[in-house]
C-alpha cells in the first residue's frame, strides 16, 4: 500500500488511495479547519514552500537588501570608484556646495563628501556585523542557560542583566572605551557586550517557551544530559528568535557606532567614518554648510532603515 | 451539480425561521487561490428549536457559524447561497445594519470563555454595558446584569460582577458569557463547542443550564461540537458535516441510532460503545484522510474513504435523498449505509492466555504517596496504587485531581513529598528522573497528550524514532535499522514519512510517531496521559486500535488517563478514581463501571453524556472543585457529594479506603449495600451485561 502513492507530500486528493488502506495520503496543510479554523485556512500550508521562497516574495525584503548591497559594494570597492580621495584635502576648495564635479560638496578641509560617504562605508559594515554576531554568540548562550537552568542562576544574573540595561547605553560604552580603548577591535568588544544582555533577555523567553514543552521531560525520559537538551533540542527551535534578534541589533549596531564616533570614541579621524563627520562638520550649520551634516546623516539612515527592513521581513516570515 | 433539495422540516406556518441558510458556499483566498471550505450547505432552524452541527476538524463546522453573522477572516467570503437570520439578509447587510444584527438578533458563544471576555473590565461591568447598549439606563443596567447572573445559577451574582474575567474558573466564565449572550434576547444562539474546555462534570451543568434557557427565553440554537453525544442530548434536529459538505440531516436520535450516510456509521462506529473491551472487539475506523481543503471533487466528497463506493459515487456528485420525511442523506446507496463494511476486524483473536495471573507482587506499586506544589497545593495526598504485570490501569477524576502528577512523579519528572514509596519490580525508583538508570528509563515511558508539544518539530520523524533506540536499547547500524523497520510498521506508519518533520504530519500520524518512540525500547510500563483527546474521533479510533494491539505484541503494562470514560473503559482492566488527589474509589473496571460506585464515580459517570441514550442522568454536582491548597475537612468530596449523610460525619472524619468486595475499594461512609441500593432506586438502566 505505500507504493501506491509515489509523491505523498505533493498529492492534493487522497483519490488513488485504496478505501480500506490504513494510511492515506499526507496532509500537508494539515487538514485543520476546527475551532480556529478560518485562520488556520489563512495561514494554511505554512510548511509548504520553504520559508526562504516566503521571504523571496516580500518586497520590503528586496527593498533593503537593494540598499545594503548597494553599501556593502561601496565598503569593498568604495575606494576604487570614489571620484576623490577621501583623505586628500583642497584647502582652497574647502566648503564648496554640491556641485558637477563634487555632487555632495567639500568639507571645511576641502575634502570630497561623496568619496568619504562612499569608502566610510567601510568600517560601519567591519565593525557592526563582528560587534552583532559577538553579542549574539555571547547573548544566546547566556539567554540559554538563564532559561534552562532558572531558579537561582537566572534569578541572580536576570537582576544583573537588567542593571546593565538601567544604565544608559553611552555612559557604559564610556566604560568600556576607557577599559577597552578605541581601536577597531575595541570598539567592536564595547558593542557586543553592550548588545549581548538585549538579546540574552529575548532568547531566555523563547527558551522559557521551548521549556514548558513536552519535548523536554520526553528528552529526559530518554536519558539525554542537559547539554543535549539545551543545544540538539531547544536551541534548534529558538534559532529563527536569535535570527530575528540579529537583524534588529544590527541596525541598532550602526546606530551604536555612528554614535559612538559622534561622540569621539569610535572610528578615529581622519578615516572616513559618517558619524566622525558629523561630529566634525554639524559647527557648519549655522553657517549654512548643510550637506556637510546631510550627506553622511542620510548615509546613517538609510543603511539603518535597510537592515530594519530586512529584519522585520525576517520577522514576519518566521512569525507566520 | 448543486442538487436541489427540498428543505426539510417545513417551517411553522406565520413567521420566518429562525435560520434559513440555502446553497451557502465559503471560499477562502489562500495564496491568490480560491477554496472552498463549505459547499451547498444548506439547513433550517425553527423558532425555539435547537440544531447541531457536528463533524471532525476540517469538516467547516466553525467557518459555517462563522459565515452565518459575517466574522470570517478577511480572505474568506460567503461565495454563493443565501442566509436569512429571523428574515433578515446579513449577506446584504452595511455595516451599521450589520453591527445592530450581531447585537440583537444574534449571539455566539465560543469554546475559550477566556477569549470573549475582556480581561481588563470587570464582570459585571462588561455584562451590563449590553443592557447600556441596548438603551438602559446604567443603574437598571446593574440590575439586569444581576439578575441574568443568577439566571445562569451562579450562585453570588453581586460578588461574581465585581470579579476579573482571570479571577473565574473556566465553568464560571462560561456562565458569565452565556449570561451576556441571552442579556440582548437573541433570537439565535450560537454555540460553537461551548464545553470542549471545561470538565466533565462542570459541563454537565453548563449543558443543563443551557437547555432550562433554552425553554425560558424561547430561543433557537446553533449548536457546534466534535462530540456526537453532546449533540445527540442537546439537539432536536443535527446536520453532519464532512469536508465542507452536509451528508446527512435529520432528527438527532434518529439519525445517532440509525444512520444513513456511511460517514455517520463510520463516526459512530469509532466511539467505544459499552460493551466493548479492549479484549475482545476492535473500534472500526474511517480510512484514509479528509480531501485536502479546496480540492475539487467530481464525485461523492465521501467516495475516496467508503467502503460502499461504486463508480457512480465517483462520477457523479450526490444530490440529497430523502430518507424519510424528516431524513435526509447525501448517498446513492443511504438504505445499504448501514451495512457498510468495516474497515478494521471486528474482533480479536482469543485472548492471549491470562499473563496477570501468577506474577508475583505488583509490577508497579505506589505508596502514601503525597506531592505538596509550592503555595501548599496538595495534589496528591497519601495515593496508595498498584499495577499488575500486563494490565491497564485507568486513571480518572476531573482536572485538578492529580492524575498527571502522579504520573509525573511515576517518571521520576516531578519529585514527591519525604515518605512516599514507589517501586517498580519492588525496588524503590529515585525520584529524579536524570539520576535513574538506563533499565529503569527504558522501563517506564510516556505517550504525552498533545504531540505537537512532545514531538521536536525541529527533527524528523526518523531522528525522533531512532533516538530511543540508540540511547536507551543501545542498538546502532543495521540492528538499530531493522528495529526501526519494525517500529514503524507496528506503529502502520510508512517509510516515506521517516524523513519528514512532525509539522508535515496529520494529528494522527504525529501520535503514532510519539507512540513509536515510547515504544522503541521495549518498555515495561507505558503512561498514556489523554494520548487521544487533541485527535478526531475517527482517528482516536485508530490509535485506540493501536495502542490495543501493541499492549497486546509488546506484553506492555498500561497506566491509562483520561477524561473519556468511555475510552477508559475500552481500554482498562482496572479504573482508579481520584478526586482532589485522593483515591476515591479502585476496583476492575466493569465492577467500578456496573456500581455500586462512589458518590463522584457515581456523579462523573452521570455527568457525561454517552450515545447510549438509555442511562438516565442520575445525580448531578453543583459547584467548583474545591482548591486544593485548601481542602475540604473530612471527606474531601462533602462539599459537593449529593449523598452526603446528615449525620455530620462526613463533613468532620475523612472515611477510610475500604474494601467490601475482593479487588473493590471505595472511600465513604455509606457502606456499599447501602450505596447499591441508592443508585438503583431510580429507573433502572437496562442491565447489558457483558461476559469477557
Amino acid at each position: 500500500m505505500s507504493g501506491s502513492v509515489p509523491q505523498p507530500a505533493e498529492s492534493a486528493v487522497p483519490s488513488p488511495v485504496d478505501p480500506v488502506a490504513p494510511v492515506a495520503p499526507l496532509d500537508r496543510t494539515g487538514g485543520y479547519l476546527g475551532a480556529t479554523g478560518a485562520a488556520a485556512v489563512a495561514a494554511a500550508g505554512r510548511a509548504t514552500p520553504t520559508r526562504w521562497r516566503l521571504l523571496l516574495r516580500r518586497p520590503t525584503f528586496y527593498v533593503g537588501a537593494g540598499i545594503l548591497l548597494f553599501w556593502v559594494v561601496c565598503a569593498v570597492f568604495g575606494y576604487m570608484f570614489a571620484p576623490y580621495n577621501p583623505l586628500a584635502q583642497q584647502l582652497l576648495l574647502n566648503n564648496t556646495a554640491p556641485s558637477a564635479a563634487h555632487w555632495f560638496g567639500t568639507d571645511p578641509l576641502g575634502r570630497d563628501l561623496l568619496s568619504r560617504v562612499i569608502t566610510g562605508a567601510r568600517d560601519i559594515l567591519i565593525i557592526t556585523p563582528l560587534a552583532t554576531i559577538l553579542a549574539t554568540i555571547l547573548g544566546t548562550a547566556l539567554g540559554l542557560a538563564m532559561g534552562y537552568i532558572g531558579g537561582a542562576f537566572d534569578a541572580v544574573v536576570g537582576r544583573i542583566v537588567e542593571a546593565f540595561l538601567a544604565i544608559p547605553f553611552v555612559i557604559v560604552a564610556f566604560m568600556f572605551v576607557v577599559a577597552i580603548g578605541h581601536s577597531l577591535v575595541g570598539i567592536t568588544i564595547i558593542i557586543g557586550l553592550v548588545f549581548t544582555p538585549l538579546i540574552a533577555r529575548t532568547v531566555r523567553a523563547a527558551v522559557q517557551v521551548e521549556r514548558s514543552m513536552d519535548y523536554v521531560p520526553a528528552a529526559r525520559l530518554l536519558g539525554e544530559n542537559s547539554g543535549r537538551v539545551m543545544f540538539a533540542e531547544i536551541l534548534p527551535n529558538v534559532l529563527p528568535a536569535v535570527l530575528v534578534e540579529f537583524t534588529v541589533r544590527l541596525g541598532y549596531a550602526v546606530f551604536a557606532l555612528a554614535t559612538l564616533s559622534f561622540l569621539g570614541f569610535g572610528i578615529a579621524p581622519p578615516t572616513p567614518d559618517w558619524g566622525a563627520d558629523i561630529q566634525a562638520n554639524y559647527i557648519g550649520l549655522p553657517a549654512g554648510y548643510w550637506w556637510q551634516t546631510l550627506f553622511p546623516a542620510l548615509a546613517i539612515a538609510t543603511l539603518v532603515t535597510a537592515v530594519i527592513l530586512i529584519a522585520d521581513s525576517v520577522e514576519q516570515v518566521l512569525a507566520s | 451539480m448543486t442538487a436541489d433539495l427540498g428543505v426539510t422540516a417545513p417551517p411553522p406556518a406565520d413567521q420566518a425561521p429562525a435560520l434559513s441558510v440555502s446553497h451557502m458556499d465559503v471560499t477562502y483566498r489562500v495564496r491568490g487561490q480560491d477554496r472552498l471550505a463549505l459547499r451547498d450547505v444548506s439547513f433550517l432552524i425553527s423558532r425555539g428549536e435547537s440544531y447541531g452541527l457536528v463533524g471532525e476538524s476540517g469538516s467547516g463546522k466553525s467557518t459555517a457559524a462563522l459565515a452565518l453573522v459575517r466574522y470570517l477572516p478577511s480572505n474568506g467570503r460567503v461565495s454563493g447561497g443565501t442566509i436569512s437570520i429571523d428574515g433578515l439578509d446579513p449577506l446584504s447587510m452595511g455595516t451599521s445594519a450589520l453591527r445592530d444584527l450581531r447585537a440583537r438578533t444574534v449571539s455566539m458563544v465560543y469554546q475559550e470563555p477566556g477569549r470573549a471576555l475582556n480581561p481588563s473590565m470587570r464582570v459585571g461591568r462588561q455584562i451590563a454595558e449590553v443592557f447600556e447598549i441596548a438603551g438602559q439606563s446604567s443603574g437598571d443596567a446593574q440590575q439586569s446584569a444581576e439578575q441574568m447572573l443568577r439566571k445562569v445559577q451562579i450562585s453570588d451574582p453581586g460578588r461574581v460582577m465585581l470579579r476579573y474575567p482571570h479571577e473565574l474558573s473556566g465553568g464560571m466564565a462560561q456562565r458569565a458569557v452565556i449570561a451576556m449572550a441571552l442579556a440582548r434576547s437573541p433570537s439565535l444562539l450560537i454555540l460553537d463547542e461551548p464545553t470542549t474546555a471545561l470538565d466533565a462534570t462542570v459541563e454537565a451543568e453548563v449543558l443543563d443550564l443551557v437547555a432550562a434557557l433554552r425553554q425560558e427565553f424561547d430561543t433557537s440554537v446553533l449548536f457546534i461540537s466534535h462530540n456526537l453525544a453532546v449533540i445527540a442530548k442537546m439537539c432536536d434536529r443535527v446536520g453532519v458535516l464532512y469536508a465542507g459538505e452536509l451528508v446527512e440531516e435529520g432528527p438527532a436520535r434518529a439519525v445517532f441510532e440509525n444512520p444513513r450516510h456511511p460517514y455517520t456509521v463510520g463516526l459512530l462506529r469509532c466511539i467505544p460503545r459499552r460493551g466493548q473491551r479492549k479484549d475482545t472487539d476492535r473500534l472500526d475506523s474511517i480510512p484514509g484522510f479528509l480531501p485536502t481543503p479546496g480540492v475539487t471533487v467530481t464525485g461523492c466528497i465521501f467516495a475516496p474513504r467508503c467502503g460502499l463506493a461504486r463508480d457512480r459515487c465517483r462520477q457523479e456528485h450526490p444530490p440529497f435523498f430523502a430518507v424519510d420525511e424528516v431524513r435526509t442523506s447525501r448517498c446513492f446507496f443511504h438504505e445499504q449505509a448501514p451495512d457498510l463494511p468495516r474497515a478494521t476486524p471486528v474482533s480479536v483473536a482469543a485472548p492471549a492466555a491470562d499473563g496477570t495471573g501468577g506474577t508475583a507482587g505488583p509490577l508497579v506499586d505506589v505508596e502514601r504517596l503525597s506531592k505538596t506544589f509550592a503555595g501548599g497545593v496538595q495534589a496528591l495526598a497519601g495515593v496508595d496504587v498498584s499495577i499488575q504485570q500486563g494490565e491497564t490501569l485507568g486513571l480518572v477524576g476531573e482536572s485538578g485531581s492529580g492524575k498527571t502528577t502522579l504520573a509525573r512523579v511515576l517518571l521520576g519528572l516531578t519529585a514527591p513529598d519525604q515518605g512516599s514509596v514507589v517501586t517498580l519490580h519492588g525496588k524503590p525508583l529515585n525520584p529524579d528522573v536524570r539520576r535513574r538508570p538506563r533499565e529503569i528509563l527504558r522501563a517506564l515511558q510516556i505517550v504525552f497528550q498533545n504531540p505537537d508539544s512532545a514531538l521536536n518539530r525541529r527533527h524528523t520523524v526518523r531522528a525522533l524514532i531512532s533516538r530511543p533506540l540508540s540511547r536507551l536499547a543501545g542498538l546502532s547500524g543495521a540492528a538499530l535499522r531493522d528495529r526501526l523497520e519494525e517500529l514503524i510498521a507496528s506503529v502502520r506508519l510508512e517509510d516515506r514519512h521517516l524523513p519528514l518533520r512532525p509539522s508535515q504530519l496529520s494529528g494522527g500520524l504525529k501520535q503514532r510517531v510519539a507512540i513509536a518512540r515510547a515504544f522503541g525500547a521495549g518498555p515495561e510500563v507505558v503512561v498514556c496521559d489523554e494520548p487521544t483527546s487533541a485527535l478526531d474521533v475517527s482517528v482516536q479510533a485508530a490509535i485506540l486500535n493501536l495502542l490495543a494491539d501493541l499492549q497486546r505484541k509488546e506484553q506492555a503494562t498500561y497506566l491509562f488517563i483520561s477524561h473519556d470514560l468511555g475510552l477508559v473503559r475500552y481500554l482498562s482492566d482496572r479504573i482508579v478514581v481520584l478526586y482532589l488527589g485522593r483515591v476515591m474509589e479502585v476496583g476492575p473496571s466493569e465492577t467500578v463501571f456496573d456500581g455500586p460506585h462512589h458518590p463522584y464515580t457515581e456523579a462523573l459517570f452521570s455527568a457525561v453524556p454517552s450515545l447510549d441514550l438509555q442511562r438516565p442522568d442520575r445525580i448531578r454536582l453543583t459547584g467548583e472543585i474545591p482548591s486544593a491548597a485548601d481542602p475540604p475537612s473530612g471527606c474531601v468530596f462533602h462539599t459537593r457529594c449529593p449523598r452526603r449523610l446528615p449525620t455530620g460525619i462526613c463533613e468532620s472524619t475523612e472515611p477510610p479506603l475500604h474494601e467490601d468486595e475482593p479487588g473493590h475499594q471505595i472511600r465513604c461512609h455509606i457502606p456499599l449495600t447501602e450505596l447499591r441500593e441508592l443508585q438503583r432506586s431510580p429507573s433502572v438502566s437496562s442491565p447489558h451485561s457483558e461476559s469477557g
